[in-house]
């Protein structure tokens, strides 16, 4: 357990001295939801239907941006066959990892959505319901996307790789994700999907470490 | 009957006996793939009436029917073998798990293409963003996440379980996808066959896509079963009765 402690604290000491590595994600969040008003129709009311969309597929990017520096350096500089050494669980290590890299790429792009919202002209009673859908929805996508960067954490050019594996993965989250931020907008109750994303959250929670271990030890035998 | 199946398991394990032991099917397999396609397409494309909606048009779902049921039991086959990779490290498995992926996922891009073919004269468009589509668009990205993976991978042993864990993930995620989907949106007719309603199909139509279904999954295991054969050639080509094989159909080395 302390071996999983550490860990956090070495990671979150890792972001704090190398702000660059949350906060480019975050920047790239901002700029591809500024594309869209350029792209397609700066009008409020048409920015206002697709803003929950828009911004869920670039927090979606964004967080996959983040993935791929997951696992790799602890491949790389032999970290992982400490890991394995030590005994400790390597469930716990991946659920810890994820965990770290929500609070890096997740809560940031949650804090920060809000500025988006008023940038898509979201309507007003859409953004509790912005806020929750990525409260309870990014863990997901960082749970399922450390399978990914442990599956691909060895290979060459794994980035896109990755996102090739996640994406459709995510699709489910994005679906319900949106659909609350819409149908919040339009007056409905949203309930329904926070709910979903919350079953989603607890299943990938209990799942998605044993695939992450279990892809984590294939690195040792590359 | 257990102890049997205990020993038939055993010895799937060995490359040797499921090649020597499958030379044998091939021809039986593709004989019965023939007949029944001809048979069944016959039926379907010229016997069976039209439909008093869509008129000849639905024929196509001799096609398309079949190939997207057999795309997803694929899938299912594939993740399955991984598991038995991972749990009981027999490589055969992993073989069988890597010459299904291709296949489902050839699979899945027909019953795409007939779909579309399909949606033009009756939805008056080629591709609509309808549930089943959708989810079946998401399974070919799927195939092509892990056919993508195990290609990068070098070496072998874990481009197999690489393979074998995507599967698996995928697996999980394939039920979730397919409700968020439909609950999403849906256009899409629905399904023609369940297993646990009578069908909403006159018997004439009927019979030849049963037939079609029936043959479908023949053909796939044959070309699963010549796919397996190459992966057992390829990776046994240093062991002795692989070395031996020309010699005893007549060739010289």
């Amino acid at each position: 357990m302390s071996l999983v402690a550490a860990t956090i604290k070495r990671d979150l000491l890792l972001a704090a001295r190398n702000p660059g590595e949350w906060l480019n994600p975050l920047m790239f969040f901002l700029m591809v939801v500024a594309l869209f008003p350029l792209a397609v129709d700066p009008d409020p009311k048409f920015l206002a239907r697709i803003a929950g969309g828009v911004i869920w597929v670039a927090a979606l990017l964004a967080t996959l941006l983040s993935l791929d520096a997951l696992y790799k350096s602890d491949v790389e500089d032999g970290t992982l066959e400490q890991w394995l050494a030590s005994g400790e669980s390597l469930y716990l290590l991946a659920l810890a990892k994820a965990l770290v890299h929500w609070l890096c790429s997740g809560l940031p792009l949650t804090l920060m959505a809000p500025v988006l919202g008023v940038m898509m002209a979201l309507p007003q009673d859409a953004y509790w319901a912005m806020i929750l859908s990525l409260l309870v929805g990014t863990p997901v996508l960082s749970l399922l996307g450390s399978v990914g960067a442990a599956l691909t954490a060895g290979v060459r050019s794994g980035g896109l790789l990755l996102s090739l594996l996640i994406l459709p993965m995510y699709v489910p989250v994005l679906i319900f994700a949106a659909s609350a931020v819409y149908h919040a907008g339009i007056g409905m109750d949203y309930n329904g999907q926070i709910g979903f994303l919350g079953a989603m959250l607890a299943l990938a929670a209990c799942l998605t470490p044993f695939a992450a271990a279990a892809a984590l030890k294939l690195n040792l035998s590359r | 009957m257990w102890q049997k199946l205990v020993r038939l398991y055993h010895r799937l394990g060995s490359p040797k006996w499921f090649y020597e032991i499958t030379s044998g099917w091939i021809f039986w397999l593709t004989l019965v793939s023939v007949i029944g396609c001809v048979a069944g397409l016959v039926m379907g494309l010229l016997f069976a009436p039209a439909d008093y909606q869509q008129g000849d048009s639905f024929r196509i779902i001799y096609i398309h029917v079949p190939a997207a049921i057999v795309a997803q039991s694929a899938f299912m086959m594939m993740a399955v073998s991984g598991a038995v990779y991972l749990v009981w490290k027999m490589k055969m498995a992993a073989w069988v798990a890597r010459a299904v992926a291709p296949l489902g996922a050839s699979f899945c891009l027909i019953a795409l293409f007939t779909g579309a073919i399909w949606g033009k004269p009756t939805w008056g468009t080629w591709w609509v963003w309808d549930a089943r589509l959708t989810s079946m668009l998401l399974l070919l990205f799927l195939y092509f996440g892990v056919m993508a993976l195990q290609r990068a991978i070098e070496s072998e042993e874990a481009s197999h379980k690489a393979g074998a864990i995507l599967s698996l993930v995928g697996v999980v995620n394939i039920p979730i996808i397919k409700y968020s989907v439909e609950w999403w949106n849906t256009l899409h007719q629905p399904a023609t066959l369940k297993l646990t309603e009578k069908p909403s199909m006159a018997p004439e139509m009927l019979w030849p896509l049963l037939i079609m279904i029936v043959t479908t999954y023949v053909f796939f295991a044959l070309m699963v079963i010549l796919r397996t054969r190459n992966e057992i050639l390829w990776h046994e080509r240093k062991r002795g009765w692989v070395q031996e094989l020309p010699e005893m159909l007549g060739g010289k080395r």
